[in-house]
């Protein structure tokens, strides 16, 4: 136990967030952050992909500030200049700068990432809380329906889906949430049936809880640890298949400054301005890289048990 | 005396009648409908359902009256919902998925003429990323912690993130634009076109199998590229898994037991811990398989491959429902099929996974 020391604020927090008897919900949910957070910072592959996640928030809420234009603005003039000290990474085809292009790119990134989670995430709890906790046929018939998804092509299927809804941002965003919300049902439905016969359960059902608030308030909030190791996990895939989505134009579309279709744009210019499509192509690589990374770092704080050793 | 069973294995002795593997066989056979039924019921929903007005994008716009009337009865707009989904499914269990504007030939036979070019791309990458991400998954659990474990994690990583039409387009831009060592888009060079007699549609065979050879080594080069990129995920998928399966058995007593005993490190690592790995892995290649088959159509996209990727993107540029709906449900019955089978021989050879 460390000493209470009145000279430093810091480890006065600390021995707060570390004490043994917490003297309130708040105070012990507290604890437990910062617990996790001691593991989760110790961990350098799971700081590096912080790192990465934080600096991708810094650019796309700072954008107007660290670009020059809102990207859109094109210099005919100055067509496919290699990348110098006026224009770090370059111009693209019509003059637009492309380092401006990449930053209100990734506000877009965030866009898709964050719709496609507020999406997901309740589909995938509702039906598998609902599936483990009632169980029977309901179960059956809700989990035979995440099967079928779950055993789809999933590109195939965000294609097919776009095809029908017509091009367009949202409409990708749709189909991607459309075929990615699955394996948080077999998540979280895996989560409730080891909790649902626990006693705190009992004890809510004998004070007579309805199945409404059992289902919202005791049983979800324990779901949620592993569905959002494995949805970090999966943001990597869903940039992937946005990305690729935009490449085929079905995505984002022009002027915006998305970067599988940045990547589609410049694609003609390869051989002899091959910067000009490769750098979106490396943003999000980066971008990938840091959700996988940090993904496996939450996996080993908050999930230890499904860990690959 | 009783059964004659080899020690410590009478547990696993099944007396019951039927046999196991007929519910196995009818578990199998009933999950594959459902999802058939599952597959159909959404790609009736995009191509029927979804769009505003699936007459109009047929016709077009400036059709007439007569003609859009004409048209619409001819779809079977006019039935109940329900009737028109069962008058899809009995049409698709035949193979008619309608007619490709594009084309204006059968879906079917369009997806047949394309189909081998995406078979061969997709099986020459499996291979690669078996060869190579076997042994690298092997590697990194047998060397945990060392320099080659880290290496692996990184490649890795690097195939997990890496958007793949991008990797193909770098790998295009260094090996054709730069360095002009391999060919560039393409299945093969257009004056080997038609040189060959397309018998299986599978490049590499048909020339092999007419003696052909520079067309079989044309071939070979157009394929390197393609199949690598293809296999990056792949390698990347497999390795990983790889070296989870091998960590858990080098933690087992019987590996500890074996080199007690005195056994060369390679026949503890190849003869025994792997063994038991491999079963495992028949599961991972197949999802594998799967999930090229469907990911190729990016990379067909990057190298002007003619394969069902590419017909199903350029189909849905030209609002070609039919031949996108027939594709997507070819892909996916493939998907679905590979992955039911590759579950199935999991579970017909390692008797632990068969929980009757």
């Amino acid at each position: 136990m460390p000493q209470l020391s009145t000279k430093n604020i810091f480890s006065k927090y600390r021995y707060w967030l570390t004490i043994a008897t917490p003297q309130s919900v708040w105070h012990a949910r507290f604890q437990r952050v910062y617990i996790a957070w001691l593991s989760f910072s110790k961990n350098p592959i799971a700081m590096t992909g912080l790192y990465i996640i934080l600096s991708l928030l810094i650019l796309a809420m700072f954008a107007p500030l660290i670009t020059s234009g809102d990207g859109t603005s094109q210099e005919l003039q100055n067509r496919l200049l290699a990348p110098s000290a006026n224009h770090w990474l370059g111009t693209d085809e019509l003059g637009r700068d492309i380092f401006d292009r990449i930053v209100w790119g990734s506000q877009i990134t965030l866009y898709i990432v964050i719709l496609v989670a507020i999406i997901v995430l309740p589909i995938g709890l509702l039906i598998g809380t609902v599936a483990g906790y009632i169980g029977g046929w309901v179960d059956t018939i809700l989990m035979r329906v995440t099967d079928i998804f779950l055993a789809f092509p999933r590109l195939i299927l965000a294609l097919a889906f776009v095809a029908a809804l017509g091009p367009g941002l949202d409409n990708a965003v749709l189909a991607i949430a459309l075929t990615a919300w699955s394996p948080f049902a077999r998540i979280a439905r895996a989560e409730t049936l080891t909790i649902r016969n626990s006693e705190h359960i009992l004890a809510a059902r004998v004070q007579g809880a309805s199945t409404t608030r059992i289902l919202l308030h005791h049983i979800t909030p324990l779901c949620l640890s592993s569905v959002i190791v494995r949805l970090t996990l999966d943001m990597a895939g869903i940039i992937l298949t946005a990305a690729a989505l935009g490449f085929l134009g079905l995505g984002a579309q022009p002027p915006m400054p998305e970067w599988g279709a940045m990547i589609s744009s410049g694609r003609q210019y390869l051989l002899d301005q091959w910067w000009v499509p490769t750098i979106p192509g490396i943003a999000i690589l980066i971008v990938s890289m840091g959700f996988n990374l940090l993904g496996d770092g939450l996996r080993d704080v908050l999930d230890p048990r499904s860990g690959e050793g | 005396m009783g059964l004659k069973t080899p020690l410590g294995l009478e547990g696993m002795v099944n007396k019951s009648f039927p046999p196991p593997i007929v519910g196995q066989l009818f578990r199998l056979f009933s999950s594959l409908i459902l999802t058939f039924i599952g597959l159909t019921a959404i790609t009736f929903i995009i191509g029927r359902v979804m769009p505003a007005d699936p007459v109009l994008a047929i016709v077009g716009d400036r059709a007439s009256r007569e003609v859009y009337d004409a048209m619409y009865l001819q779809m079977g707009l006019d039935k109940p919902l329900i009737q028109q989904y069962l008058i899809y499914i009995s049409n698709v269990v035949q193979g008619d998925f309608g007619k490709s504007i594009m084309t204006a030939r059968d879906v079917l036979d369009d997806l047949i003429r394309f189909f081998p070019a995406t078979l061969e791309l997709a099986t020459i990458a499996t291979l690669i990323g078996v060869f190579i991400g076997v042994p690298m998954g092997v590697g990194a659990a047998v060397y945990q912690g060392q320099w080659f474990d880290h290496l692996v994690r990184v490649i890795g990583l690097f195939g997990y993130s890496v958007p793949i039409f991008w990797l193909g387009m770098v790998a295009l831009l260094i090996f054709y634009g730069w360095l002009d060592v391999l060919p560039g888009p393409g299945r093969i060079e257009v004056f080997y076109d038609g040189v060959v007699n397309p018998v299986t549609g599978i490049i590499l065979i048909d020339s092999a199998l007419q003696e052909e050879w520079e067309v079989f080594w044309n071939a070979v080069d157009h394929l390197i590229l393609p199949s690598t990129i293809l296999a990056t995920f792949a390698l990347a998928y497999i390795a990983r898994m790889t070296r989870s399966f091998m960590l858990d058995q080098l933690n087992q007593e019987y590996v500890l037991t074996a080199r007690v005993k005195g056994l060369k490190e390679s026949s503890v690592i190849w003869g025994h811990a792997f063994r038991n790995v491999l079963v495992q892995l028949i599961t991972i290649i197949g999802l594998t398989y799967a999930s090229l088959l469907e990911g190729s159509v990016l990379t067909e996209t990057i190298f002007s491959w003619p394969g069902i990727g590419q017909y199903i993107t350029t189909s849905l540029f030209n609002a070609d429902m039919n031949a996108v709906i027939g594709g997507t449900v070819v892909v996916g019955i493939c998907f679905v099929g590979i992955n039911i089978l590759s579950d199935a021989l999991y579970k017909l050879a390692d008797p632990r996974a068969r929980g009757d």
